[in-house]
C-alpha cells in the first residue's frame, strides 16, 4: 500500500494552484466594470457586449475556426499514416529521416517553422491567406497526431488483424474494419489535439497569413500589444469556456463509456 | 541431498517446550480499510527453520510476510523478532531481507551492484563488498555474469541475482514472496532444492510464501495454511497431508475423498461411522467424538485399494462398486468407482509392474477397501 | 490481389505522409539556407538573387556565384546577434531548470496519488494546454504589472512597501516561461514515474535505504528519461521563444526569436532573418537529434 505523503499532495496542490490562479484571475477579471484588469469595480458583462460587437474579433474567430476545422481533419490523416508507417514499416529506405521530420516538428521553434513554410510559398508563388495557414497548419500538427497515434499503435494486439487477415479480409479491409476501430480513440485525441494547436498559434499563423486571413490569436495579439482591456478577458473567459465544456463533455461520455463496460463485464462474469 | 534428511529428522525445536521462537506474532490484525487481511494471528517460527505460509491468493500470507519485512504496520498485535518487538522499526533498519516475487532488480544497475546494494548502504568498506559479492555470485553459480544488466538475463539467472542480493548482507530471516512462482517447472524443481541446501549450509531462517502446495511440501519444515487472514493448521509436511485438522486443510492439500456421515459408536480410540451413504467405517481416531455427533470422513487416493475380489482381512473396511472412468497417467493409474449408494471415489494405484495380465476395466464389478488407520476423522 | 493491394497500400502509407513533410517541413529549410546566402534588395521578393527558367543554365549557373556567406559573416560581427543567441540559450537553460524543479514534485506527487484519483489529476495537468498559449501569457500581464495583482497582495499583506518590477524583466520571462513549459515537463516525468515499480523501492528500502536515500539511488536514476524528454521539450522551444520575451519582457530583453521576428517583419530583412533561422538552427541540432534518439530509444522499448 503506498500511502500519498503529506508532501506529496502539497506539491500536487501548490502546482496545480500554480497552474490554475492566473486563469481564475483572468476569468474573474472579465466581469470586471472597470476598464482596468487589476481594480476590481463590481460586476458587469459589458465586456461580452462590447466584444459580440467587434466585428474585426468576430471575422477572426470564424476564420480561426475553419482553418482549424480543416487542417486538424486532414492532419489527422496524415499523422495517421505517418504513425502506420513508422510503427508498422520497420525497414524501409529513408526511414531515420522520416522519423526525424516527424519528431523535429514537436520541438521546432515556431520562429523558424513559421519563416521556412513562408519562404516556401513565396518561392512557388502561393499568395498568403486562408490557404496558406491551413497548410503551415497540416504540417506542423501532424506530426502531433503521429505521436499519439503512434502511441496506441505500439501497445496494439498486432494477433487481431492477423486474425481478420486469415478470416479473409485484405489488408484496406482490415485497416477499415479493424485496426481503425480499435485506434479510433487515439485518431480522435489527435484530432483534438490539432485542432486546438490550431486554435492557439499566432507566430506560425502571423508568417503565414496574408491579407483577409487574419487569425483570432493575431488579432488578440495586435491588441494585447496595444494594452490589456477587459474586453480581451471577455474573449479568453469564452475560449476557455468552450474548451472547458468540450473536455467534461468528452470526459462524461469516456466515464459513461467505461462504467457500461464494467456493468456488460460484470453481467458476463455472473453469466447473464 | 547429502545428509540432509538425517539432520531434518532431528530438527524439530516446535516439538521441544524449552525452544524459544525466534519469530513470534502475536494477536496480530492487520485492516485494510474495512477488509480484514490478517485476523488476530498467532504464529510462531523458530531459528533455522524452514517455514512456508501456503494459502490461496487473497488469504493474508503476503501481508503478514510484508509485515514481517516491514512494509506493513499491524493494526494491533505485535511481532517479536530474536526478542525484540519491530513493529516500529522501519524496513530499512530491519535485520530481515525480502526476495521479491518479482525479483524487484534495479533495471540501471549491473547484477554486481544489485547484489551489493545493501551492503554499500550499511557503508561496508569497498574491499569487503568486493569479497562479498564475489563470494555471493559464487554461492548462486553466477560469477561470469557480473557486470551484465538484469535484461540480459534468464528468468532462473534472474532469480539467483535477487536470492544472492537479499542473502548479501546475512540477514537473521530470509523472506521469500514465491520465489519460484516466476520458473517453469523443471527449473522450479531443481531451484527447490538448491533453496534447501543453501538455507541449510548458511544455517538461516527462511519464511517462505507460496500458494503451490507440492512447492511448500518439498521445501518446508513446517507449513502455516492460511485462509481468510488465519491460520488454519501448522505442522509438519506429513501431518499436513496425513492429519489434516480440518476439511479445509484435508481439501486443500492434495486430493482427498471426504465421507460425511454421522459417529454410531466410540470407544478405545477408535470409532465407527455411518456414512451417508449407508456405508459403514470402521477407523482409528485421536480425539474420540461423542457418538451420534455429525462427522466427515477424509481419505487420500493413494490409500484406496481397488480389487476385484473382496478383502478377507475383517479389520478392513470395505465396499462394493463399479468402475466409472479411468485414467492411466504412467507411473500410477486412477480409477473413479461408483459406490452402491452413488458416491464417486477417487482411488490411485501405483503401476509397479510394467504389464499387467487382464487389467481392470471399465464398469467393472470391484472392491474398494482400506485399513483402519488409512484415513482421518474430521469434526465439524 | 491481396499481396499487390497489401503492396499498394504500405506504399500508400509511407509515400503521402513522406512526401508531405519533404514538401513542406524539409524543402522550407533549403530554401531558408539558400536565402541565407542571398543580399537584400528592394524588390518583390526582397533578395537577390532570384532564379528564374528564363535563365537558362549558365544563367543560374552565374546567379549561384553571387551566393555569399556575408550575412554570416555580419552576425559575426554585431554584437547584437551573439548577445541574442547567448541570452536565449541562457533564458532556456534558466528556465528549463526552473520547471525542472517545479515539475518534478508535482509529477512524483501525481504518480504516489491514489490509482483512482490519477486519471483525474494528469487531466488536470492537460487541460491548461487546451486553453491558448496566448491566453495563458497575457494572464500574467496583468498579475505581474508594477500595480498588478501581485503587487496589490503583496503591499496589502504588508509583505513589501513599494511595488516589485517584475513585469518588463527576465524573471517575467522567466515565469512565462516556466508557467507555459509546465505541463510539457510534468508529462514525460509522470509518464516515467508512474511506470515505476514500487516493489523497486521496498527492495532497496529491504536493504537498508531510507527512503530519501532510495529516492536518489533508484527513483531519481530510473526517471532520468523521462527528465531528459521533458527538458528537451522545454528547453528547444524556449530558445525560440518569441511571444513570451515579446509581451512579458521588456525593450532590453534580448531573445533570438524576437529578433528574427523584428528583422523580417520590421526590417524587412529576408537574407538576415534566414541566417539568424539557420544559426538558431544549428544551435538546436545537438538537442534536437539527443531528443529523438531519446524518442526512438522510447518507441523501441514500447515495441
Amino acid at each position: 500500500m503506498n500511502t500519498w505523503s503529506r508532501f506529496n499532495i502539497v506539491s500536487v496542490v501548490l502546482g496545480f494552484a500554480f497552474l490554475y490562479l492566473p486563469i481564475v484571475l483572468l476569468v474573474v477579471f472579465s466581469f470586471n466594470e472597470s476598464k482596468l484588469v487589476t481594480v476590481w469595480a463590481g460586476f458587469s458583462t459589458k465586456w461580452y457586449v462590447s466584444l459580440f460587437n467587434n466585428r474585426g474579433l468576430m471575422d477572426a474567430a470564424w476564420v480561426t475556426i475553419r482553418v482549424a476545422l480543416l487542417s486538424a481533419t486532414i492532419a489527422t490523416v496524415l499523422g495517421t499514416m505517418a504513425a502506420l508507417a513508422l510503427t508498422r514499416y520497420t525497414r524501409f529506405r529513408g526511414r531515420l529521416l522520416f522519423s526525424g521530420m516527424v519528431y523535429a516538428p514537436l520541438v521546432m521553434p515556431e520562429v523558424i517553422t513559421g519563416l521556412s513554410l513562408l519562404l516556401l510559398f513565396v518561392a512557388i508563388g502561393l499568395d498568403r491567406g486562408f490557404v496558406t495557414v491551413t497548410l503551415a497548419h497540416i504540417t506542423f500538427s501532424m506530426c502531433f497526431v503521429t505521436v499519439v497515434v503512434q502511441s496506441r499503435l505500439l501497445s496494439f494486439d498486432r494477433s487481431i488483424e492477423e486474425a481478420a487477415m486469415d478470416l479473409g479480409a485484405t489488408p484496406v479491409r482490415t485497416f477499415l474494419e479493424v485496426t481503425l476501430p480499435v485506434i479510433a480513440p487515439a485518431v480522435l485525441s489527435g484530432w483534438m489535439l490539432a485542432l486546438t494547436l490550431s486554435l492557439d498559434d499566432l507566430v506560425i499563423a502571423s508568417f503565414t497569413s496574408g491579407p483577409g486571413a487574419t487569425t483570432l490569436p493575431m488579432k488578440i495579439y495586435s491588441q494585447v500589444r496595444l494594452g490589456v482591456t477587459p474586453e480581451i478577458n471577455a474573449a479568453c473567459t469564452i475560449l476557455i469556456g468552450l474548451v472547458a465544456i468540450g473536455v467534461i463533455i468528452a470526459s462524461i461520455m469516456t466515464k459513461r463509456r467505461e462504467v457500461q463496460r464494467q456493468r456488460d463485464e460484470q453481467a458476463a462474469i455472473a453469466g447473464r | 541431498m547429502k545428509s540432509l534428511g538425517n539432520i531434518r529428522r532431528s530438527f524439530a525445536p516446535w516439538a521441544d517446550p524449552a525452544a524459544k521462537p525466534f519469530i513470534t506474532f502475536r494477536n496480530v490484525t492487520k485492516k485494510f480499510g474495512d477488509f480484514t487481511a490478517v485476523d488476530n494471528l498467532t504464529l510462531d517460527i523458530y531459528h533455522r527453520e524452514f517455514f512456508a505460509l501456503l494459502g490461496a491468493s487473497g488469504c493474508g500470507k503476503s501481508t503478514l510476510l510484508r509485515m514481517l519485512a516491514g512494509f506493513e504496520r499491524p493494526t494491533s498485535g505485535e511481532i517479536i523478532l530474536d526478542g525484540q518487538d519491530i513493529a516500529s522499526i522501519p524496513p530499512y533498519k530491519r535485520p530481515v531481507n525480502m526476495m521479491f516475487q518479482s525479483y524487484a532488480l534495479f533495471p540501471h544497475m549491473t547484477v554486481e551492484s544489485n547484489i551489493g546494494f545493501g551492503l554499500r548502504q550499511d557503508g561496508m568498506p569497498k574491499n569487503e563488498i568486493a569479497e562479498r559479492v564475489a563470494q555471493m555470485l559464487k554461492l548462486v553459480k553466477l560469477e561470469q555474469f557480473a557486470k551484465r544488466k538484469p535484461h540480459q538475463l534468464s528468468g532462473g539467472q534472474r532469480q539467483r541475482v535477487a536470492l544472492a542480493r537479499s542473502l548479501a548482507k546475512r540477514p537473521k530471516v530470509l523472506l521469500l514472496d514465491e520465489p519460484l512462482g516466476a520458473l517453469d517447472k523443471k527449473l522450479r524443481e531443481e531451484t527447490q532444492f538448491e533453496l534447501m541446501d543453501l538455507q541449510q549450509d548458511l544455517g538461516l531462517t527462511f519464511v517462505v510464501v507460496t500458494h503451490d502446495q507440492e512447492e511448500a511440501m518439498t521445501m518446508a519444515d513446517r507449513i502455516a495454511v492460511m485462509s481468510h487472514g488465519k491460520v488454519i493448521q501448522v505442522a509438519t509436511p506429513a501431518e499436513i497431508y496425513e492429519a489434516p485438522n480440518s476439511r479445509f486443510v484435508a481439501d486443500f492439500i492434495g486430493d482427498v475423498n471426504i465421507l460425511d456421515g454421522k459417529v454410531s459408536a466410540s470407544g478405545n480410540g477408535k470409532i465407527e461411522l455411518v456414512t451417508n451413504d449407508g456405508f459403514t467405517v470402521r477407523t482409528a481416531s485421536a480425539g474420540a467424538p461423542a457418538s451420534g455427533s455429525a462427522a466427515g470422513f477424509a481419505i487420500r487416493p493413494e490409500k484406496l485399494k481397488v480389487s476385484r475380489n473382496a478383502p478377507t482381512d475383517a479389520t478392513v473396511n470395505a465396499a462394493e462398486g463399479e468402475v466409472w472412468d479411468i485414467g492411466y497417467l504412467g507411473d500410477m493409474t486412477v480409477f473413479y468407482v461408483k459406490l452402491g449408494s452413488g458416491k464417486v471415489v477417487k482411488a490411485s494405484m501405483l503401476n509397479a509392474q510394467r504389464e499387467v495380465e487382464n487389467p481392470i476395466a471399465y464398469d467393472e464389478k470391484v472392491w474398494v477397501s482400506f485399513g483402519e488407520t488409512a484415513g482421518v476423522v474430521l469434526k465439524d | 490481389m491481396s499481396k499487390l493491394g497489401s503492396a499498394i497500400f504500405s506504399r500508400l502509407v509511407i509515400i503521402i505522409p513522406y512526401a508531405w513533410l519533404l514538401f513542406f517541413f524539409l524543402v522550407p529549410f533549403l530554401i531558408v539556407f539558400r536565402i541565407s546566402l542571398s543580399t537584400t534588395a528592394i524588390a518583390q521578393p526582397p533578395y537577390e538573387p532570384v532564379f528564374a527558367l528564363a535563365d537558362g543554365l549558365s544563367g543560374i549557373w552565374a546567379k549561384i556565384g553571387e551566393f555569399s556567406f556575408d550575412n554570416f559573416v555580419w552576425l559575426t560581427e554585431d554584437a547584437l546577434y551573439l548577445n541574442a543567441y547567448l541570452s536565449s540559450v541562457w533564458i532556456a537553460g534558466v528556465s528549463t531548470l526552473a520547471t525542472l524543479l517545479i515539475g518534478y514534485p508535482i509529477a512524483y506527487g501525481m504518480a504516489q496519488a491514489p490509482r483512482s484519483l490519477r486519471p483525474t489529476l494528469l487531466m488536470l495537468v492537460i487541460l491548461p494546454f487546451w486553453t491558448s498559449f496566448l491566453i495563458r501569457v497575457y494572464a500574467w500581464i496583468a498579475i505581474l504589472k508594477p500595480e498588478g495583482l501581485l503587487n496589490q497582495f503583496l503591499i496589502g499583506t504588508g509583505i513589501i512597501d513599494s511595488p516589485l518590477i517584475i513585469l518588463g524583466t527576465n524573471w517575467a520571462i522567466y515565469i512565462g516561461i516556466v508557467y507555459s513549459y509546465l505541463p510539457f515537463m510534468v508529462l514525460p516525468l509522470y509518464s516515467a514515474l508512474e511506470k515505476m515499480d514500487n516493489t523497486l523501492i521496498e527492495a532497496a528500502q529491504d536493504l537498508g535505504c531510507p527512503q530519501i536515500t532510495a529516492f536518489w539511488k533508484i527513483t531519481f536514476p530510473l526517471s532520468l528519461p523521462g527528465v531528459v524528454a521533458g527538458c528537451m521539450l522545454v528547453f528547444i522551444p524556449a530558445v525560440g521563444e518569441f511571444v513570451i520575451p515579446d509581451l512579458l519582457g521588456g525593450s532590453q530583453t534580448l531573445m533570438i526569436g524576437k529578433t528574427l521576428w523584428n528583422e523580417f517583419n520590421a526590417n524587412r530583412d529576408w537574407p538576415v532573418s534566414a541566417a539568424v533561422a539557420t544559426i538558431l538552427l544549428l544551435i538546436l541540432v545537438v538537442p534536437i537529434v539527443f531528443f529523438q534518439n531519446a524518442q526512438a530509444k522510447a518507441e523501441e522499448q514500447g515495441r
